[in-house]
């Protein structure tokens, strides 16, 4: 019988992780429940200050703000990532249009922000058009708006929502939509009742790979959003470099944790309770 | 016969019809920016032809250059570092039992599932508290750290399509730990541990949100700089260098596609 080397190839990762992830994320944790250093870091007695604060009237409006937009973007993106994946799946050029949705991907993140803002900025494309049409005399705000940051967040988060789309998708067993419709349903009826049900495994891995990043989103709204539009990234951004509140950085990076890992573990739920239900049925 | 095919035609027609939506939203704002970069003036008016913002780009932006080679030089080594340390923890997970298995499974998957900005934020305070002066080398570090997962998962989908007795095998012919390591285990995975690396690499190019927080003063990457310049002023040698960017990664795209195909079908 071997030895079981396998604990020492984990050594490094196990090493690593622990010290450079775990580690800071106690930080978090545990800082989150202590007072505000006076320039700076944390004071070493406990404080609920940092999670009552979270009930604010800001709080409460950025919150919501951050609600609105990563849920408009997840619904958004979704809709259009799973008619974009059946395409895909449904064509004799499988890898060449895969190919097509990842390659804007490999494009730098903050590039594919600038290219929106070059298109509507104040000075950007739809606004010089409109002006020499003679539509308007000055530019009209098109970004730091809501609808700005969701529309960007859905350029960025779509070809992560139609990959995992695309490969439930493409095991799906196409046969079953021509036998519903010659039971008598209509296209839609085929569609919502056959198709949707049986991805629903991808739907959710979409969802998820939407809406985690939206709602913890930074960038975006740092970039296009307004100082009427932050969302929770930008208030924990502000907390730690300008009001150098560590507890309140660390309450808010809390909440964010608490949500993903609960949306995570509730949507392993989902997909087991469907594997085990199928499994009875057959 | 023919019933049954028209409405899947026709079913084809709508996803089309989304598909096509898509692509014009993935590439017009592309194809926009690479116009825009040949234009003469500065705004989004087409002026004239020009290469003038190619010119500043190549010979007037050094800040930028350098920026850039702190990125290649953070890219190289956290994507090493990673690779090797994912490589073997995925061995180690994916193959034997031991006492903290489930630890490390929870720890890795962490990083994927948590937004960026948690990591950063907690990597900047734990820097802060060991009193590690923030640069490139926090840089380096936090890279690593998050490219570590992605490796893992990516070399344990690779060995999901082998068989241990292949590796009981070449202990039964005499092969000691290292042997077995070094000349099945590794060529085995090399797919994996490959297009970990590429990942990696492409990951860190790409990071904005976690090195915005770990850096420290002088040490800028890409990212970074473009940040910057889409803040603090916008100047036209960003549609150049986007070009260039768009170029690159198509270049990198490609020839990893071919290199794939190349080395192991």
């Amino acid at each position: 019988m071997m030895k079981n080397y396998g604990q020492r190839y984990t050594y490094a990762m196990l090493f690593w992780l622990t010290v450079f992830f775990v580690f800071p994320f106690l930080i978090i944790l545990v800082g989150s429940f202590l007072k505000k250093g006076l320039y700076g870091g944390f004071e070493f007695e406990f404080s609920l200050a940092a999670y009552t604060s979270l009930f604010s009237g800001t709080m409460k409006k950025v919150t919501l703000n951050t609600l609105f937009v990563s849920v408009a973007t997840t619904v958004l993106t979704v809709a259009m990532a799973i008619p974009s994946a059946y395409y895909i799946a449904r064509s004799p050029h499988k890898e060449k249009l895969l190919f097509l949705v990842i390659i804007p991907f490999w494009t730098n993140f903050l590039i594919r922000i600038f290219a929106w803002i070059a298109i509507l900025g104040n000075n950007g494309l739809v606004n010089s058009f409109l002006i020499s049409l003679g539509v308007f005399n000055a530019p009209v705000q098109l970004l730091y708006n809501r609808w700005a940051i969701i529309l960007i967040m859905i350029y960025t988060s779509l070809p992560f929502a139609i990959l995992p789309l695309y490969a439930i998708i493409e095991k799906f067993d196409f046969s079953l939509l021509e036998a519903a419709r010659d039971l008598g349903a209509t296209k839609w009826q085929s569609v919502y009742k056959i198709l949707i049900p049986l991805i629903i495994p991808g739907i959710t891995t979409a969802v998820l790979f939407t809406f985690i990043p939206a709602f913890g989103n930074f960038a975006i709204p740092d970039i296009v959003g307004g100082n009427d539009i932050r969302m929770l990234g930008n208030i924990i951004n502000e907390k730690l470099k300008t009001a150098r509140n560590w507890p309140a950085a660390s309450s808010i990076s809390m909440v964010l944790t608490l949500i993903s890992v609960f949306m995570v573990l509730m949507f392993n739920r989902i997909t087991a309770s469907r594997d085990s239900q199928q499994k009875t049925e057959t | 016969m023919k019933k049954s095919l028209s409405p899947s035609t026709e079913k084809h027609r709508v996803s089309l019809a989304f598909f096509i939506l898509t692509m014009v939203f993935f590439y017009a704002p592309l194809v926009i920016l690479i116009i825009f970069s040949f234009n003469e003036g500065r705004s989004m008016n087409f002026t004239g032809f020009s290469f003038k913002w190619y010119k500043e780009l190549f010979f007037n932006s050094s800040k930028l250059w350098g920026s850039f080679s702190n990125t290649l030089i953070i890219a190289l080594i956290s994507a090493l570092v990673s690779t090797v340390i994912g490589t073997l923890g995925a061995i180690g997970i994916y193959w034997y039992h031991f006492k903290m298995k489930k630890y490390l499974e929870v720890i890795s998957y962490l990083p994927i599932i948590l937004p960026e900005i948690i990591i950063g934020v907690s990597m900047l305070m734990f820097f802060a508290g060991i009193g590690l002066p923030l640069g490139l080398f926090t840089i380096i570090i936090a890279h690593i750290t998050f490219n570590i997962p992605y490796v893992l998962f990516i070399v344990m989908a690779r060995l999901a399509e082998f068989d241990y007795t292949v590796i009981e095998a070449a202990y039964d012919l005499g092969a000691t730990e290292m042997d077995a390591l070094r000349k099945v285990i590794i060529p085995m995975c090399m797919p994996g541990i490959l297009s970990g690396f590429l990942i990696a690499v492409t990951l860190s190019i790409d990071d904005f949100v976690i090195t915005f927080f770990v850096t420290g003063p002088g040490a800028s990457t890409l990212p970074l700089h473009i940040y910057s310049m889409l803040r603090f002023g916008l100047s036209p040698v960003i549609n150049s260098l986007s070009v260039i960017l768009i170029a690159g990664s198509l270049l990198m795209a490609f020839t990893s596609r071919r290199l794939f195909r190349y080395m192991f079908k």
